[in-house]
């Protein structure tokens, strides 16, 4: 699988975020130290950051993939509203994973948005990275 | 017979793997295959003393639980302040005296309900407050005078304390009588929750006003409870819990001192919030050691001379980071665990997790578990019998001995950075705590830590169970007040409070009276925090990864 093609060979690049008032950084913090581990450019947005500004920073950045993490119940906002100013930027190609306390109804309404993953508590890190691998190849596939 | 043997399999490669590591807790220390009278060093009377005498290693009164069960005090509260008025009603008809209060995310960073950053945020995850109004409301027909009341506020704590003490004189108590605790842990906020809204240096300035203006106006009123809970959530061991928590306790107490308080007038009001987690022993470990190094510190260190000011008191949870989301009715077996290494280690008060928070909101039966789970083992164990049961055990002591002793290497550091502020900014604490919690997810992971039903024995097909829905009406209701409430108000009144409010904060006085004038006129939670933006501006910080 490895170097067989260009877009292999590509770093995968990262912004980790939490989109709302919510402080709870273990999660996410343990997840951009493994993707860094992983190979991956990580980006870490700090603490608070509204959607409009995850989004701004995500395009400036030019990356590749956002990982939305919340555990304050509002993913059903805040995550499809970075995907409505991703959009409104022209940057719809970036790819949105999520993650947090997110109950399986929610999952299927953010699935439905394009927002993949929601991964929940005691996710294995390899899935959460095989996961964003898959997302960020899509990325370039769709920007080629 | 395939499936046996499989069985056989996994629990031969299992035990090897056993054999092989070397055993080691939450802290990191190693573990001898058993203890002896050689790993105790010390004597009985200074170590360990009875029951209620100093270093009260074995709990804070002689009797303990057979004098009196420890509170079972269970944190609750979403939507509306009508809803919340309606649960403490219920609460106060099945004979609780104690209240204890959560508010939602904007509440908690000083927001109203109407701020775009509140969108979708608000009563989530606890009733929002955006003004006075909405507190007459939560406390709507409840003596004040006979109930205590405990609000989880840090970052407003001033503010919600104002709030409170306007809504008891109104209702005829008046500040003096006033009972209850808030948080208004603000260090521990900088270090895990993070949940601020000013600099460090300007958030410790406004705990010192509330210690100032409580100890001489409001002795009822417990205005700090110094937390390790978040800590421990944020991914800390249980020895960096301890230390971090009482490192910032002594901050307090030099702050106390430090503004012209008499130790012994103030320290008596400060108590603790621990966490209670799975590895048993270490966790009864770490509560006594707590309550031997507080004792020693405040006698000797800060001077105190009353048993009350050297006694450590705690309110404990159960973690909730341990709940898995597999086959989440194992949650009641760590939660039971959890709790009886609180109450083993001596707890003044516990709440009990439900076993469905990985999910969700916790559901009404879930909740009921929970507290079914405190009323047996009080009721059904023995565990209440006798105090501090444990006590003696070779394991038991040394390892509190060794919890105490690396408690104090991390004292050292911390102070030769300048102190818990200083190893904050420079994000000291913070990267420790990401480091261990990096360190534990890596362990599970490779297998080295087995959680149950996450990496062992786990299945392929979660049945879901059902989980709390709840119908959010609460945004359209808070804004439709707080419209209200700045329709009727005395824009110029308001104005003027405000206007005060930023001579105070800028003149560095004491700022309790100007927020309950401002409060008063009905200025909202977000007008009164925004004048603090104005004058301290925010806080970022430091890079943790």
């Amino acid at each position: 699988m490895e170097g067989t093609n260009n877009n292999m060979k590509r770093r995968i690049r990262i912004l980790v975020a939490k989109p709302a008032l919510d402080g709870h950084d273990r999660g996410v913090l343990v997840l951009a130290k493994a993707f860094r581990d992983a190979g991956m450019e990580v980006l870490y947005a700090g603490l608070l950051p509204t959607p409009e500004s995850v989004a701004r920073i995500a395009v400036d950045e030019d990356v590749d993939v956002v990982a939305l993490s919340l555990h304050n119940s509002a993913h059903l906002s805040a995550f499809p509203a970075v995907k409505k100013w991703l959009k409104k930027l022209g940057a719809d190609d970036i790819q949105i994973v999520g993650g947090g306390i997110i109950p399986p109804a929610d999952r299927k309404k953010l699935e439905k948005l394009g927002i993949t993953g929601n991964f929940g508590p005691g996710t294995p890190l390899d899935q959460v990275i095989e996961h964003v691998r898959k997302v960020a190849k899509k990325k370039w596939v769709k920007d080629q | 017979m395939p499936a046996t043997n499989r069985t056989k399999k996994a629990y031969k490669s299992d035990s090897q793997v056993l054999r092989d590591n070397p055993r080691t807790n939450s802290s990191g220390f190693e573990l001898k295959d058993y203890y002896t009278p050689d790993d105790v060093k010390g004597s009985y009377k200074s170590k360990l003393g009875a029951p209620g005498e100093y270093p009260y290693t074995r709990g804070i009164h002689p009797d303990m639980y057979r004098g009196r069960l420890w509170t079972m005090r269970m944190f609750s509260g979403f939507g509306t302040p009508e809803d919340t008025n309606g649960r403490l009603k219920l609460l106060l008809s099945h004979g609780e005296t104690g209240l204890s209060v959560a508010f939602d995310m904007p509440t908690l960073y000083g927001l109203d309900a109407s701020s775009d950053r509140a969108h979708g945020e608000v009563g989530k995850c606890g009733v929002n407050v955006s003004s006075l109004k909405d507190m007459e409301v939560i406390f709507k027909d409840i003596p004040l005078n006979k109930v205590s009341t405990s609000m989880t506020i840090n970052a407003p704590a001033n503010v919600l304390t104002a709030m409170y003490a306007v809504v008891g004189e109104k209702g005829g108590t008046p500040k003096k009588n006033l009972a209850g605790t808030v948080q208004a842990d603000i260090l521990k906020e900088y270090i895990a929750q993070k949940e601020w809204m000013y600099p460090p240096e300007a958030h410790m300035r406004i705990i010192r006003d509330m210690m100032v203006y409580c100890t001489n106006n409001m002795p009822k009123w417990n205005y700090i409870s110094i937390s390790g809970y978040h800590i421990r959530e944020a991914g800390a061991s249980a020895v960096q819990e301890l230390a971090f928590t009482l490192a910032d306790g002594f901050e307090y107490v030099k702050l106390g001192i430090e503004n012209g308080l008499d130790v012994d007038s103030f320290a008596p009001r400060l108590s603790f919030f621990f966490n209670s987690s799975t590895n048993f022993f270490e966790e009864i470990a770490k509560f006594r050691a707590a309550r031997r190094i507080w004792a020693k510190e405040m006698k000797e260190t800060y001077g105190a001379k009353s048993e009350r000011s050297m006694k450590l008191r705690f309110h404990s949870q159960t973690s909730g980071y341990s709940l898995t989301w597999q086959q989440p009715l194992n949650n009641i077996v760590r939660t039971s665990v959890e709790a009886m290494a609180a109450i083993l280690g001596g707890t003044q008060s516990l709440h009990t997790n439900s076993y469905d928070e990985a999910w969700a909101l916790p559901s009404e039966q879930a909740v009921e578990v929970a507290l079914r789970t405190q009323q047996v083992i009080a009721h059904e164990t023995g565990i209440p019998d006798v105090v501090d049961p444990l006590g003696g055990s070779y394991y038991l002591e040394s390892l509190t001995d060794k919890m105490e002793e690396e408690a104090y290497k991390y004292f050292k550091t911390i102070n030769a950075m300048g102190g818990v502020v200083s190893a904050i900014k420079n994000g000291y604490l913070q990267k420790e705590i990401a480091a261990t919690a990096y360190a534990h997810q890596r362990k599970v992971e490779n297998g080295e830590l087995k959680v149950v039903g996450v990496n062992a024995f786990s299945k392929e097909n979660e049945q879901p169970i059902n989980v709390l829905k709840i119908d959010f009406n609460a945004e359209r209701i808070q804004k439709k007040r707080l419209r209200e409430v700045k329709l009727k108000r005395n824009e110029g009144n308001v104005q003027r409070n405000l206007d005060r409010l930023r001579d105070v904060y800028s003149r560095d006085e004491n700022s309790m009276e100007s927020i309950i004038q401002a409060v008063k006129a009905y200025a909202t939670l977000q007008e009164i925090s925004d004048v603090g933006r104005e004058v301290f501006g925010g806080w970022k910080e430091p890079t943790i990864i």
